[in-house]
């Protein structure tokens, strides 16, 4: 091609070579570009320029701020049963060693996030307490140990059970004894596992023991029928109940299962004019105690003689035998009067763990035939099985070195028995020892072993609370650590193969009454692992037996005199025996009497707080230096009305060191004071307690510090059964206002006079309706909104600060003193005295949360419309639009309303706010509910994420919403279904019949006309017209006894 | 018949000519900083530096930082701002209303008393900013400003919103008030700078004044327009900052007599903080001869007036708290008297109501040292006042069980800190660079040289 003439041009400018051409020839660009702004584009260019810098910056800027790294992974293989937003729910089995509950959980994208009660259980019927609520959170808890532990270092499953195998073989192989210590156990699969264990080492034992022992009535039944048990209370059934100290409603044996029947018997309405009468003769004041028509202060020394005193009241009148040693205190004799008229339907408990009180105890019931009646053995109890001397006996082995090895069953025996020192003692010189506990406990870090268990929603397990009621539990996640269930730790330690699921599958074929063979078994299965529970058919024990009331009554004589002074220890509804301790929930949540969270404190008499010159002002009081048995401390003091003159009381529970980073270093150890009397243990102590109080203060952090309801009837009312048998609307309060229409002095009701159009509630008029005869104030509600709505724990610092974030609040209010009030003379003075609380009060509880008012003072004063109405009559919160003035706040009339004054989540400075501070504990939020941030306003939103849920899927199937489709969190976790929630525009809902609401569209178009004489809204008079309602307060008492 | 008025006492002493007034009053404007005015800079300085260091920890950790709690939402904040609203009503009030009644004694004092107007007019808004924790959501989202949220726009319910709506109209009408009131004085000061700087900046502030008839009369309608815009603003600003009580459900805020009691307690405090300043910059500045006793006295007869109106207001709060039968609302009152902030309301009670009567001797009235020390206590006074009705109001409402206490913290004390330093940086940098007395209004009531007294 070289001698190729040929020319090829760019373009006819070259051929023609025009100057215009050259003068760019040479240029990379020979075309125009305006970019040089010489030619007449000049002003494009300044724009492009312009354009480009803009551009240069945002990109420079953007690409400066790194965005956060989020992870949304989608699964590979979706399972069958997860369906993102869509929750799937699980029935379980909650027991911790004292307390049981059927359960259903509720899971979200594989993870639990809360806990409800199963509806189906015979026992807990839906009902759950703090503690049950709380458990949630333990379960992502980074504290609990990530694989078992071999002298504090992580060792290998393999190792484990190689070294437990061979050190149980050591001891057996040296005759000596093996030791299982648990608390009481009620698998009867687990206990299938250790009767394996126990047949391959013939040496071990199996050892329970309680945190809240009734070793004294499993002994005295054991002597008196034969049946070493804890009977059935079939509190429902039981017109009359008279309790020493049992605080059934709270902690005693089976709360939740006595907070429902007990409730049944609390409900008023025209259909039923009747309730029980409860007495209750107690030091502290007990939940129990707060719910009474009639309590009476007794010092612990005082109660066996008061029992026998009412033994020989009733005996006088059934013929029976009239012991010595018995003292009458106050009501006892009425007590007794009311007993005897309601024979057959009347219960006697107490709290003792005296088999000598609970002989008398069991004498009295029997006399008054409640024994088949309100008191059954056919399905008796299995939650107590604690022996208080087997345990005893196993420390004084463990000390005297004749034990071999012991394995401990997730228990804490050396933070939670009172001889835990001496065990610890023990625990060192033993040879092996090894414990299932979940996190390197005060227990589990003395033992040469760990093998830490699951949470139980993690395991696969089965509970026989009572003879007859069998449920099953489940895992709702697969377990978060290198943990192995201590059912399955046992089967590989004797040597039983296979997993404990199907182990657990096996031994439920004995419920089976089908043919295993068939598909029948795998259909059973299903149907009990759905449900949860199971009801057998049971035969009858037919218990029959004499108490000997002579002997005991001899014993009581003896073992009890009281002198000066005296300690009662008790456990705490929300915290129970701390074994929850790193649980921030139960910590904030205030004690269901004092209101005061994150400590314990001793609790003083008013009475005696005088005398001493001891005040409170809120939650500040003096210490003091409490001496027991030569052992000082120095505690923190609360005044306490309705402690007994002469006692104190302090909570067990506390003061733990290896809890994890919540519970270590909170409040006072009290276990080691727990005495021993008459074989068993004791928590009171009766002499050798004194109390110095000292110039130092300190503060306790109390949500409620103000104690009485200061006589304000448009708050709490009341009245006693007699006024409302005769007049349903008795106590009730109906403020009316003056006008000047037609003639003076004309009269209306508050609500009949408004500024406001109202609002039309077409389809849905969300209420609720609350009957303060029945709640028993126990905090249920209260745990299982903090779990459902996100709600940060602020600490025991904020708690001083009074900034507690809870969306619910159960209110307590004493009754004043009033006596004090009458003497008291001048405006001032009687207001200085209502302040006062008497010295053993009436105690009313009121649950309190937004009222979702119809005319909302917080709704007209927010600047910005954040807080806005809805068209069912809910009152809304738009976090995003709040600018945090807080007016809405000051102008709630209830005061209902929280501030988010810090950043609560991902803060260093709230780091026991677990379930918003660490990525382990975040996983127990629930995704449907805003954190919300910093600056913003936030209250009760009726669970609206529920309701909404519930109408979506109403409205996926093209019907309205059925009553009980939706429930808030807090009715369903009512024990006492005291919360009734529903849609007050459907005549058939359970809300529109407790109130017999009559639709009136009148004035305002909201007002709907209730007819139950009962429900009244508080501070009606403000004319705020809240939707939710209260069932007036009804004690049964006659009217000369009440206060009110 | 024939009626003789009675020969008023000159408003300005010591036989000042025209040159005298322009000399005294720009003395200070064109010299050096005085030891005194720098040592007052250096401590507003340092307490604004201090405070600053309180708004910067609020911005950052949230309004937890300050004593507030789930029952008392309000404290210090709206203490502060409802004070510092209060104190911003004499100058406007001074300047329009005395205007438009031919009062001309308050020639002398009104530049200063709309000075400070400003200033604390600007430090009241600093709280409802900051007692919102996040500023910077705050203040835009209160506006009515349109956006692509649909239909999302201000609740026109809330009186907080017609507090933005009250105090920026307030605030620009006295700024642009206060502004044109100093045009003439600037042109006087161009007219004697020696050095161009100052020249090219009051040049620039004075708007081209000329001087002649045409600008005069401009300025005397401007005036005239702007005292009746102003005047209504006087009554309407206090009236709605007390509607933020007043509308609510509170027992002892929700009350009508809180508008008109409000104004007084505004004036009455306003005056007392102009009383402050003046009596100080008097004496600095060497002023006695254009703010006389004549001056003050009137002033504090204006206190006594209205101090006994807040007094009377008072007394009625509880006669309608016990007449209205209303259980909470009797409790809300006794509580203030005998609760735990018993003290709070006796100061209250002691520094308003009572100790003002001691004016009603001419003596004391017309005492420097009485009316510092008194205007001192009726500040102390009215800021317990504001207290009183916010938390006690707030700390005891409807249920017991909510009760709380409010126990302030270091950041609630480095707030109000905070604003005074703001408030005195300006003020001493007003009236170093600023003309202190209207000198164009001063120079018409000199006495003419007729008048004077013959030697």
């Amino acid at each position: 091609m070289a001698d190729t003439k040929k020319q090829y041009w760019k373009g006819l400018e070259q051929l023609s070579n025009d100057p215009e051409y050259v003068k760019y020839a040479d240029k990379e660009f020979p075309e125009y570009l305006p970019i040089n702004g010489e030619e007449p584009g000049e002003n494009t260019s300044r724009r492009d320029f312009l354009k480009m810098m803009g551009f240069g910056v945002a990109a420079a800027t953007l690409a400066s701020c790194e965005a956060p790294i989020r992870k949304a992974i989608p699964y590979v293989n979706k399972p069958v049963d997860v369906d993102p937003g869509v929750p799937n729910y699980y029935a379980s089995s909650y027991f911790d060693g004292a307390q049981y509950c059927s359960v259903v959980v509720k899971t979200r994208e594989g993870r639990p996030i809360k806990i409800e009660g199963n509806k189906l259980s015979k026992i807990t019927n839906g009902g759950t307490n703090a503690l049950v609520e709380a458990s949630i959170l333990s379960l992502y808890d980074k504290e609990r140990l990530a694989s078992p532990q071999i002298a504090g270092e992580n060792v290998m499953w393999t190792d484990i059970d190689k070294t437990v195998i061979s050190k149980l073989d050591a001891a057996q192989a040296a005759g000596k004894k093996i030791a299982l210590v648990s608390n009481t156990i009620i698998s009867p699969s687990a206990l299938r596992v250790i009767e394996q264990l126990k047949a391959k080492y013939t040496t071990a034992e199996l050892i329970q023991y309680d945190t809240q022992p009734v070793t004294g009535m499993i002994k005295a039944n054991d002597e008196a029928f034969g049946m070493p048990v804890v009977p059935s209370f079939h509190f429902n059934k039981a017109d009359v109940i008279v309790s020493f100290d049992a605080d059934f409603l709270g902690t005693w044996i089976s709360p939740i299962e006595f907070t429902k029947s007990y409730s049944k018997t609390r409900k008023l309405g025209p259909n039923k004019k009747s309730m029980s009468r409860h007495y209750q003769f107690e030091s502290n004041l007990s939940l129990t105690g707060a719910n009474a028509d009639y309590r009476a202060a007794i010092k612990p020394s005082q109660q066996g003689a008061a029992i026998i005193a009412l033994h020989n009241a009733v005996a006088s009148q059934t013929g029976g035998t009239q012991l010595s040693g018995g003292t009458d205190v106050k009501y006892v004799a009425k007590a007794a009067k009311d007993l005897l008229k309601a024979k057959g339907k009347s219960l006697v408990v107490s709290g003792s763990n005296d088999p000598a009180i609970q002989t008398i105890v069991g004498n009295i019931n029997l006399m008054l035939e409640n024994y088949g009646r309100t008191i059954t053995f056919d399905d008796y109890l299995n939650v107590r099985k604690g022996d208080d001397t087997a345990m005893s006996a196993f420390i004084a082995d463990a000390k005297a070195g004749k034990i071999g090895a012991t394995i401990f069953l997730n228990s804490n025996p050396v933070y939670n028995h009172p001889k835990g020192a001496e065990l610890a003692e023990a625990l060192g010189k033993m040879d092996f020892s090894v414990s299932t506990s979940d996190r390197s406990d005060e227990t589990a870090s003395l033992c040469s072993a760990i093998a830490p268990t699951h949470h139980f929603l993690e395991s696969w397990n089965d509970a026989e609370p009572k003879r007859g009621h069998l449920s099953l539990a489940q895992p709702t996640i697969s377990p978060l650590f290198d943990t192995r269930q201590q059912e399955e730790s046992l089967m590989a330690w004797a040597g039983v193969d296979g997993n404990y699921f199907n182990y657990l599958k096996e031994s439920w074929k004995t419920y089976f009454t089908g043919s295993v063979a068939d598909l029948g078994y795998q259909t059973f299965w299903d149907k009990c692992l759905q449900d949860g529970v199971l009801e057998l058919e049971t035969e009858s024990l037919n218990a029959q037996g004499v108490f000997d009331v002579t002997t005991a009554a001899r014993e009581i004589a003896a073992n009890y005199k009281g002198s000066g002074l005296e300690l009662a220890l008790y456990q705490k509804v929300s915290i129970g025996d701390g074994s929850q301790g790193n649980n921030p929930w139960l910590h904030e949540t205030p004690d269901v009497i004092t209101k005061a969270t994150w400590d314990n404190y001793v609790t003083v008499a008013l009475g005696d707080a005088n005398e001493l010159g001891i005040t409170e002002f809120e939650g500040k009081s003096n210490m003091v230096n409490l001496t027991v048995n030569g052992a000082t401390q120095k505690l923190p003091v609360v005044v306490q009305p309705g402690q007994a003159k002469g006692t104190v009381g302090l909570a067990l529970g506390y003061g733990r060191t290896k809890g994890g980073r919540v519970a270590n270093n909170l409040g006072f150890d009290a276990t080691p004071w727990i005495g021993s009397v008459n074989g068993t243990n004791y928590a009171n102590v009766t002499s050798g307690v004194s109390m110095e109080v000292l110039e130092e203060q300190y503060q306790v952090a109390k949500t409620q510090t103000h104690q009485t309801y200061m006589g304000r009837e448009n708050v709490i009312q009341e009245s006693v059964l007699t006024a409302y048998q005769k007049d349903p609307s008795a106590g009730r309060f109906k403020p009316e206002i003056s006008t000047w229409q037609d003639k003076k002095d004309h009269k209306v009701a508050p609500g009949t006079l408004s500024l406001w159009k109202g609002h039309k509630y077409k389809d849905h008029h969300w209420g609720m309706a609350i009957d303060m005869n029945s709640c028993t104030g126990c905090s249920a509600c209260h745990v299982a909104c903090v779990a459902e709505n996100n709600i940060p724990v602020v600490g025991r610092d904020e708690v001083i600060n009074r900034r507690d974030m809870h969306w619910m609040r159960i209110d307590r209010y004493y009754s004043s003193n009033s006596e004090a009030v009458e003497a008291a003379e001048g405006a001032v003075d009687k207001l200085r005295a209502m302040e006062v609380a008497s010295e053993n009060p009436e105690v009313t509880f009121q649950p309190m949360m937004c009222q979702h008012c119809n005319n909302a003072g917080c709704e007209t004063v927010c600047p910005v419309a954040a807080t806005v109405h809805s068209s069912s009559g809910l009152n809304q919160m738009a976090y995003n639009r709040c600018i945090g003035t807080r007016y809405c706040a000051n102008n709630c009339a209830y005061k209902v309303r929280r501030f988010n004054w810090f950043k609560y989540h991902d803060n260093e400075q709230f780091d026991s706010n677990l379930s918003m501070n660490n990525d382990l504990g975040k996983m127990v939020l629930n995704p449907d509910v805003t954190v919300r941030s910093r600056g913003v306003m936030e209250k009760c939103s009726m669970c609206v994420q529920r309701i909404q849920l519930g109408k979506l899927q109403a409205k996926k199937e093209g019907r309205r919403t059925n009553d009980g489709d939706i429930n808030t969190a807090c009715a369903s976790a009512c024990p006492a279904d005291a919360i009734v929630f529903g849609d007050m525009n459907d005549p058939n809902s359970a809300i529109s019949n407790l109130l017999r609401i009559k639709d009136n569209e009148g004035d305002y178009g909201i007002d709907k006309q209730v007819q139950e004489e009962r429900a009244y809204t508080v501070l009606e008079e403000v004319g705020a017209k809240p939707n939710v309602l209260y069932l007036t307060k009804i004690r049964n008492k006659d009217i000369e006894d009440t206060h009110a | 018949m024939h009626v003789t008025s009675p020969i008023r006492e000159p408003l300005v002493t010591g036989g000042k000519t025209l040159a005298d007034v322009s000399d005294d009053i720009c003395r200070q404007v064109e010299g050096a900083p005085t030891k005194g005015w720098l040592v007052g800079m250096a401590i507003s300085l340092a307490v604004l530096t201090v405070g600053a260091v309180s708004v910067g920890t609020l911005l950052w950790e949230g309004v937890g930082v300050w004593g507030l709690n789930k029952t008392v939402g309000w404290a210090w904040d709206i203490t502060n701002f409802v004070w510092w609203v209060g104190i911003g009503h004499a100058g406007t009030l001074i300047s329009a209303v005395l205007l438009l009644f031919r009062q001309k004694w308050r020639m002398s004092i009104n530049r200063a008393a709309e000075a400070m107007t400003i200033f604390a007019v600007i430090c009241a808004l600093m709280f409802p900013g900051l007692h919102m924790g996040r500023l910077w959501i705050g203040f835009l989202w209160a506006l009515p400003l349109p956006n692509t949220f649909g239909s999302l726009w201000v609740n026109f319910n809330s009186p907080l919103l017609w507090d933005v709506f009250a105090i920026s109209t307030y605030f620009s009408v006295s700024l642009v008030f206060w502004y044109v009131g100093l045009i003439p004085d600037f042109a006087t000061i161009r007219d004697r700078a020696k050095n161009k700087v100052s020249k090219a900046i009051y040049g620039g502030l004075s708007l081209g004044w000329m001087g002649g008839a045409k600008d005069w009369g401009r300025y005397e309608s401007v005036s005239l327009i702007l005292a009746g815009l102003a005047t209504p603003l006087v009554l309407s600003v206090h009236t709605i900052v007390s509607m933020d009580f007043a509308t609510s459900v509170i027992p002892g805020w929700h009350t009508t007599i809180f508008p008109p009691y409000f104004v007084a307690g505004a004036i009455f405090s306003g005056f007392a903080m102009v009383l402050t300043l003046m009596l100080i910059t008097r004496k600095v500045f060497h002023l006695e001869d254009y703010i006389t006793i004549q001056h003050i006295e009137l002033m504090n007869i204006i206190i006594i007036v209205t101090g006994s109106v807040v007094g009377i207001a008072y007394i009625t709060e509880f006669f309608i708290a016990w007449y209205s039968g209303v259980p909470a609302e009797q409790y809300a009152f006794l509580n203030r008297m005998t609760g735990p902030y018993w003290w709070a309301y006796w100061t209250m009670m002691t520094a308003n109501v009572i100790s003002p009567q001691v004016f009603w001797i001419k003596k004391i009235r017309t005492s420097l040292v009485a009316t510092f020390i008194l205007s001192l206590i009726v500040n102390i006074g009215m800021w317990f006042e504001r207290f009183v009705i916010i938390v006690t109001s707030l700390h005891r409402d409807y249920l017991p069980s909510s009760w709380a206490m409010f126990y302030p913290t270091k950041h609630d004390v480095g707030m109000y800190l905070f604003s005074f330093g703001f408030f005195f940086t300006a003020y001493l940098l007003f009236s170093k660079f600023f003309p202190v007395i209207n000198m164009a209004e001063v120079k018409s009531i000199i006495e003419s040289d007729g008048e004077k007294d013959e030697i």
